[in-house]
């Protein structure tokens, strides 16, 4: 069972151009920030939006615009979990659960529901649901229709920060049960980290990066990725043991290679003084810290100058430097440092 | 707000009038005459069939104004809510002109079936239908706007046919806005004069509805217009109380 997934949407200035393969058993976190077409490919995939392209679904062809073909939604076998659970407001529990069951279907329903721990739900409404038990009912409703490919469209979004993480293991659980392919969309690289083998990195309506999530952490393509690693993604130009970065600053790096790079620093390896450092590093410049962000035991400086970046010091070191927003400071950068992999 | 209480006075000095003039010794005797007690019959008749055949053909005809985009939806909704805003007067007239015995439609219908639609009760029931569905209309295609399209997209997900999505998902989230689209078609259809008078005629028992038995009673038996008149108002007012959540906010 896999799926193979050519997909072109064109909407309203907005495209969406996709080429994806989900090998069987995988779960696949596709990620990107707002407004980059990953929910639009949810909603491509599970037949409620017209495409140019090809979906092909363990051997089913189901989509093809070359000869016309399009497999209705219900007929597809494929599940959607949306963001804010969407059970039926009329319905109980059970009716909920039950609705895409077609044969004894109180039963099987209510089997889940106990298999669920969510048995005593059965007869409630959902409106009387917490966000986080409504949220397992609505992957209850789906699961129980034995769907092919499972589409999970933010399903931890909506959620108290206090329930996500117990939600978050449930869905683990059931995904880790459930044979079909899953896709799950998420902003939340927690999220995707947590439940997926792969990541898909979706900007602007195209991948831009895929792969086991610490390939993707480790080399981001991206300012989004890097931005969710926590690291700075610079651009340029390999030059050996140098790189020309596209705002005209060189950088020294060994082994850059030739032609057009990435370049990721981590914030810890930026290193900041008060007077100009002697020594070793070769990457010095003057800049300003723009602000400061405390983040656990770590203080982040976002720091403007010839070249962009975030260094991360300690509170001690925020107090010995006097650094304020607005301060003006020296930054060093060791070459040895630096990671750089071709763009 | 002199001219906020001079409005107020409007609405309110018309109603003190009639509850003031009310021979309430009478309404007993009034409500069990022969000819109140068919004129309320025949209403109650005529606005609820309106009402069923305003459900049966509006329900189907706000799925459509919902669905469609663009110029076609301007068209449609522009001839839907056309009876709202035309004098009812002139929606009998042209009612006559369509069903009546030389009309578009009467005339063929007279002479394949020998059928006569004007001045009968089914000619009453047609003239409400005709001024008070657009209420449903209205009132059912806002609900239908206004409904989360994933529920019907998670109920096509799970397995269901067109028809189950309808029937299972999309007319039990309708039916706030069906009930009350329903209640106000029918206030309408109940109160309905113009176009009944000029396509039905004033046929007592046939065609002689409440609003037009006020009126012919008016001169002849003021206090029988004045009872029948408090029906109606009571029946506005039961509706009014009933829906107050809906319309006037939270209580």
């Amino acid at each position: 069972m896999s799926l193979h997934a050519v997909i072109e949407v064109e909407r309203g200035g907005f495209s969406l151009d996709i080429d994806l393969t989900v090998e069987a058993g995988e779960t696949v976190a596709v990620l990107g920030p707002n407004g980059a077409g990953k929910t639009t490919l949810l909603r491509a995939l599970a037949g409620l939006v017209p495409i140019a392209g090809r979906v092909e679904l363990d051997g089913d062809v189901l989509d093809d615009s070359a000869v016309g073909r399009h497999v209705p939604t219900e007929e597809r076998r494929v599940g959607i979990v949306f963001q804010d659970h969407v059970l039926f407001p009329h319905m109980t529990v059970l009716e909920n659960v039950a609705f895409g069951l077609k044969r004894d279907r109180s039963r099987v329903a209510r089997g889940w529901l106990d298999r669920s721990g969510l048995g005593d739900k059965a007869g409630v409404m959902p409106g009387e649901l917490s966000g986080g038990q409504a949220q397992r009912v609505a992957l209850l409703r789906t699961l129980v229709t034995e769907p092919r490919l499972l589409l999970l469209d933010e399903p931890l979004a909506a959620l108290d920060v206090s329930v996500r993480a117990e939600v978050r293991r449930e869905l683990s659980r059931q995904l880790a049960g459930f044979t079909g392919i899953r896709i799950l969309v998420t902003h939340d690289p927690l999220e995707a980290i947590a439940l997926a083998d792969r990541l898909v990195v979706l900007e602007q309506g195209k991948v831009v990066q895929t792969g086991l999530p610490s390939e993707v952490t480790a080399r981001p393509r991206s300012r989004f990725v890097a931005d969710l690693a926590g690291v700075n993604l610079l651009r340029g130009t390999g030059k050996d043991d140098h790189i020309e970065l596209d705002g005209g600053e060189v950088l020294a790096a060994p082994e850059s290679g030739e032609g057009d790079v990435f370049a990721v620093i981590h914030p810890r390896a930026v290193a900041l003084y008060l007077a100009r450092p002697e020594g070793t590093p070769r990457n010095v410049w003057r800049a300003r810290a723009e602000d400061l962000d405390l983040r656990g035991e770590r203080v982040r400086v976002r720091l403007s100058g010839p070249v962009p970046l975030v260094a991360e010091v300690t509170p001690s070191a925020v107090r010995d430097l006097r650094l304020d927003a607005g301060a003006e400071v020296w930054v060093a950068v060791k070459a040895t440092e630096i990671s750089v992999y071709p763009a | 707000m002199a001219l906020a209480a001079a409005g107020l006075l409007l609405f309110l000095l018309p109603l003190a009038g009639l509850i003031a003039r009310a021979p309430w010794n009478q309404v007993g005797t009034e409500l069990v005459a022969t000819e109140t007690a068919t004129a309320l019959g025949l209403s109650l008749f005529c606005s609820l069939t309106a009402t069923a055949v305003a459900l049966v053909l509006g329900i189907p005809l706000a799925l459509v104004l919902s669905r469609t985009t663009g110029t076609l939806r301007g068209v449609l909704r522009a001839l839907t809510t056309l009876p709202m805003v035309l004098p009812p007067v002139v929606g009998g007239v042209a009612l006559l002109l369509a069903f009546g015995r030389s009309g578009l439609i009467g005339s063929p219908l007279h002479q394949l079936f020998g059928l006569q639609i004007p001045f009968t009760t089914t000619a009453a029931v047609i003239a409400e239908t005709f001024v008070a569905m657009p209420f449903l209309v209205i009132a059912v295609e806002g609900g239908l706007r206004s409904l989360d399209s994933r529920y019907e997209e998670s109920a096509r997900a799970l397995g269901a046919n067109s028809w189950k999505v309808f029937a299972r998902v999309t007319l039990p989230l309708l039916r706030p806005a069906i009930f009350s689209g329903a209640v106000l078609c029918w206030a309408r259809a109940l109160g309905e004069f113009g176009a009944t008078i000029t396509f039905a005629g004033n046929l007592p028992g046939r065609t002689q509805t409440i609003p037009l038995a006020v009126y012919v009673a008016l001169e002849t038996r003021p206090d029988g217009a004045i009872v029948l008149s408090l029906i109606l108002l009571a029946v506005s007012l039961a509706i009014l109380i009933g829906l107050r959540d809906r319309w006037l906010g939270a209580p």
